[in-house]
C-alpha cells in the first residue's frame, strides 16, 4: 500500500469495491423460498420469528458489552458472538417475512426498509416471540456468562436437529448456525468453569448469577403450539426433545465449576402466556426503544 | 573497547540502519530516547483505538438497519483488535499493556483528541469514518515505513483495515445523501461538526511541533503535520463534492500555483484546550475506560487464580508421574 493508493477507489464508479454492497441485499437472495409441501406459512413464520428473535435480543445485549469487557480479548470475542447472532436473526427474519409477508409491519409506501428490518425495527414489544431469558439486563460478566452459557447449550441442541428440517431454508441456516454456535458454547462453559473456580467473588458472583438466570430457564423446555404443529409436519424441533441433552451439558458444565444447580423458584407467566406469546418482562421494551429509535424516526430512511 | 567507544559503534551502527531505511529489530540496541518516544507515540496510538472504541459504540445499539448494526459492530471490533496489536508492539520495548493501561486511566498518556468529540446522530459514524479514519489512513500510511519493525508492520495491518473502514464511512453517508431531506440535512451537519477536528488530528501546524524534527531524523515520522494535513484536504475536498456536502470552511479553493487546495486555519486554542482535558468528553471517556478497566478487575483475577491452579495441578501430575 503506498500513500496515495489508500484514496483510489473511493471516488470510482465500480460497486464491487464494496465489501457489502453499495445496496441493500436479501440475505435469501437467491434462495428458493417456496413453502415444503402442506406446511403453514403464518405456523412457520412464527417459528422463524421465534428463534429469530432469541437471536437478536441475546445480540443486543451482548453489543452492550462493547468497550466495556473485562478485557480487549473479551471484548473481541463478545462482539464476535453479538455479530454471529445478528447473521442468524437477519436470516431467520427474512425467512419469516418470506413464509408469511403478513408479519411484516406495514411502512409508508415507498419507504426503502426491507423486510428484515421492518421486524426488528418496527414490530412493538408484544410481537417478538423471544424467551424472556435473552432480554434481561446485561448484569455483571457473570451474568452475561451463564445466561450465554445457558441459551447456546439450549440453540446448539435445537439447531442441529433443525439441520434436518424439511424446510430447505431452515435447515441451511441451522447447518450454518451450528458451528457459530459450538464455539459460544464452548467459550462460555470456559468462562463458567474458570469463574466457578477462580476466586471467591468470582464464585459468589456466578452463584449469583445462576440465581438470576435459572428461573427464567423454564421457558425454553415448554412447547409452544406453533412448535408442536410444526415439528409434527418435520420442519420444526420439538424443544421437549432436547431438555434431557441441555440437562446433562450443564450439570456437566456446573460439576466442572464446582457449582450446585440452584434451586429457585421459577419466573411465572401472564395468563399461561411467555415470552413465545409475546408477553415480556419489563426489559424488552426498554431495549426496543433504543434499538429502533432511529429507524422509527426515519420510517422512509435510506441505510 | 571502553564504554564510550562501545557506546559510540553501537549508536553509528543505529544511525546507519535507520539511514538506509531498514528496521530496527527488539533485540538491536537503540538510543533511549528512540525507546521512550516509540513507547510515548505507540502506547499513545493503541490509547486512541481503544478510546476511539465509545463515539461509534454509542450508536452500536441503535444502529437503524441491521446490515449496519452488523458493520459497525464488526469496525468497533477491529478497533480492539488494532489496540491488541499496538499494545503488543509496545510490549517488545519493555512496556506492559497494564502498565499502560494504568497510565491512560491516570490521564498520564493521551490519546488522539478527536475521541473527545461526541456522536450526536447517526451520520456520525459515517463522517468518522470517512473524515476521521481517512485523516488517520493519512497520518499513519508513511507509518508502514517507519523505522522500528513491530510498529511497521502492525501499521501496515492496521492501516489496510481503515483503509476499508473509510470506504464503509463514505459509503454510509453516500446512501444516507441518496435518502430523504433530513438524513441529507444530519450528514451535512455532522460534517459540519467534524471537519475541524479532523483537520487538527495532524497535530500543531509545523512551526510549534515541539518533537517532529527527532521524530524524524530517527525515521520514526516521515512527513511533517502540515504536509500531512494538505495532503487530507486535498484528498479529501473532491470527495466532500462527489458526496454533495459543504465543507464549512469559505476559504476552501484550488489554488493552481501551489497545486493544493488553500484552506482555512483551525482553531488552535480549541485544540490546545481540548489536549489539556477540556474537551467536550474527555472526562467521560476516560471514566467510562476507568470504570469498564475496574469492574473488569475481578473477572481478571479469577483467570489469573484459575490458571495458577491449572498450572500447579499439571506440575503435580507431573511430579508424581
Amino acid at each position: 500500500m503506498n500513500d496515495d493508493s489508500v484514496y483510489d477507489g473511493l471516488l470510482g464508479g465500480d460497486d464491487s469495491q464494496w465489501a457489502f454492497g453499495t445496496d441493500f441485499e436479501d440475505p435469501l437472495a437467491g434462495v428458493d423460498t417456496t413453502l415444503p409441501e402442506g406446511v403453514d406459512g403464518a405456523a412457520l413464520a412464527a417459528y422463524c420469528l421465534m428463534l429469530g428473535d432469541d437471536a437478536l435480543v441475546l445480540s443486543h445485549r451482548l453489543s452492550e458489552w462493547c468497550s466495556n469487557a473485562p478485557d480487549l480479548e473479551e471484548d473481541i470475542a463478545l462482539a464476535n458472538v453479538a455479530l454471529d447472532l445478528l447473521g442468524q436473526a437477519r436470516l431467520l427474519l427474512a425467512r419469516a417475512a418470506a413464509a408469511d409477508p403478513s408479519v411484516v409491519p406495514v411502512l409508508p409506501e415507498g419507504s426503502p426498509v426491507p423486510p428484515e428490518d421492518a421486524l426488528a425495527f418496527f414490530r412493538d414489544q408484544d410481537a417478538f416471540r423471544n424467551v424472556r431469558l435473552v432480554e434481561g439486563d446485561r448484569g455483571d460478566f457473570a451474568v452475561t456468562t451463564v445466561r450465554l452459557l445457558v441459551a447456546s447449550t439450549w440453540r446448539l441442541a435445537l439447531m442441529q436437529r433443525l439441520a434436518t428440517s424439511r424446510d430447505a431454508v431452515l435447515s441451511a441456516i441451522a447447518a450454518k448456525a451450528v458451528k457459530e454456535l459450538a464455539y459460544h458454547r464452548d467459550h462460555a462453559a470456559r468462562w463458567v468453569v474458570t469463574l466457578g473456580s477462580g476466586t471467591e467473588e468470582s464464585r459468589r458472583r456466578t452463584e449469583a448469577a445462576l440465581a438470576t438466570v435459572w428461573p427464567l430457564r423454564w421457558e425454553l423446555d415448554r412447547t409452544h403450539e406453533v412448535e408442536r404443529t410444526l415439528a409434527a409436519d418435520g420442519v420444526a424441533v420439538d424443544p421437549a426433545d432436547v431438555a434431557a441433552e441441555v440437562d446433562v451439558l450443564l450439570d456437566q458444565v456446573l460439576a466442572a465449576a464446582g457449582l450446585e444447580v440452584p434451586e429457585v423458584k421459577r419466573t411465572g407467566g401472564l395468563g399461561g402466556r411467555t415470552g413465545r406469546d409475546g408477553v415480556h418482562t419489563e426489559a424488552l421494551g426498554k431495549v426496543l426503544a433504543e434499538m429502533q429509535s432511529v429507524a422509527r424516526a426515519h420510517p422512509a430512511g435510506r441505510w | 573497547m571502553t564504554q564510550v567507544e562501545q557506546e559510540r559503534e553501537l549508536q553509528a551502527q543505529f544511525d546507519a540502519v535507520v539511514a538506509r531505511h531498514d528496521r530496527i529489530e527488539p533485540r538491536d540496541w537503540m538510543p533511549e530516547g528512540y525507546r521512550k518516544t516509540l513507547v510515548r507515540q505507540i502506547a499513545q496510538h493503541a490509547h486512541s483505538e481503544i478510546i476511539g472504541m465509545q463515539p461509534e459504540g454509542n450508536w452500536i445499539t441503535r444502529a437503524p438497519s441491521l446490515r449496519r448494526k452488523a458493520t459497525l459492530l464488526a469496525k468497533v471490533q477491529d478497533e480492539a483488535g488494532h489496540g491488541l496489536y499496538l499494545y503488543s508492539a509496545c510490549e517488545t520495548l519493555g512496556v506492559s499493556r497494564a502498565e499502560l493501561t494504568e497510565l491512560l486511566i491516570e490521564g498520564k498518556q493521551k490519546y488522539s483528541s478527536i475521541f473527545n468529540y461526541p456522536t450526536l446522530s447517526y451520520a456520525d459514524v459515517g463522517t468518522i469514518g470517512w473524515l476521521v479514519d481517512g485523516a488517520a489512513i493519512a497520518n499513519q500510511v508513511p507509518l508502514c515505513r517507519t523505522s522500528y519493525g513491530p510498529y511497521g508492520r502492525a501499521m501496515i495491518r492496521i492501516c489496510k483495515e481503515e483503509s476499508f473502514h473509510q470506504r464503509q464511512g463514505f459509503e454510509l453517508l453516500m446512501t444516507m445523501m441518496r435518502g430523504t431531506d433530513a438524513q441529507r440535512a444530519m450528514v451535512q451537519e455532522s460534517v459540519d461538526r467534524f471537519w475541524w477536528p479532523a483537520l487538527m488530528m495532524f497535530g500543531p501546524p509545523d512551526d510549534a511541533s515541539p518533537n517532529t524534527a527527532q521524530s524524524m531524523a530517527w525515521g520514526i515520522k516521515r512527513d511533517t503535520n502540515d504536509e500531512l494535513r494538505q495532503k487530507f484536504v486535498d484528498m479529501t475536498v473532491p470527495q466532500a463534492e462527489r458526496l454533495g456536502v459543504t465543507l464549512p470552511d469559505p476559504a476552501i479553493a484550488w489554488n493552481a500555483e501551489r497545486g493544493h487546495y488553500d484552506f482555512g486555519e483551525p482553531d488552535w486554542e480549541e485544540f490546545a484546550a481540548v489536549v489539556r482535558g477540556e474537551g467536550p468528553c474527555n472526562a467521560q471517556r476516560i471514566a467510562h475506560r476507568r470504570r469498564a478497566h475496574e469492574e473488569g478487575a475481578w473477572v481478571r483475577e479469577a483467570a489469573s487464580a484459575f490458571a495458577a491452579q491449572q498450572a500447579a495441578a499439571q506440575q503435580a501430575q507431573e511430579v508424581s508421574a
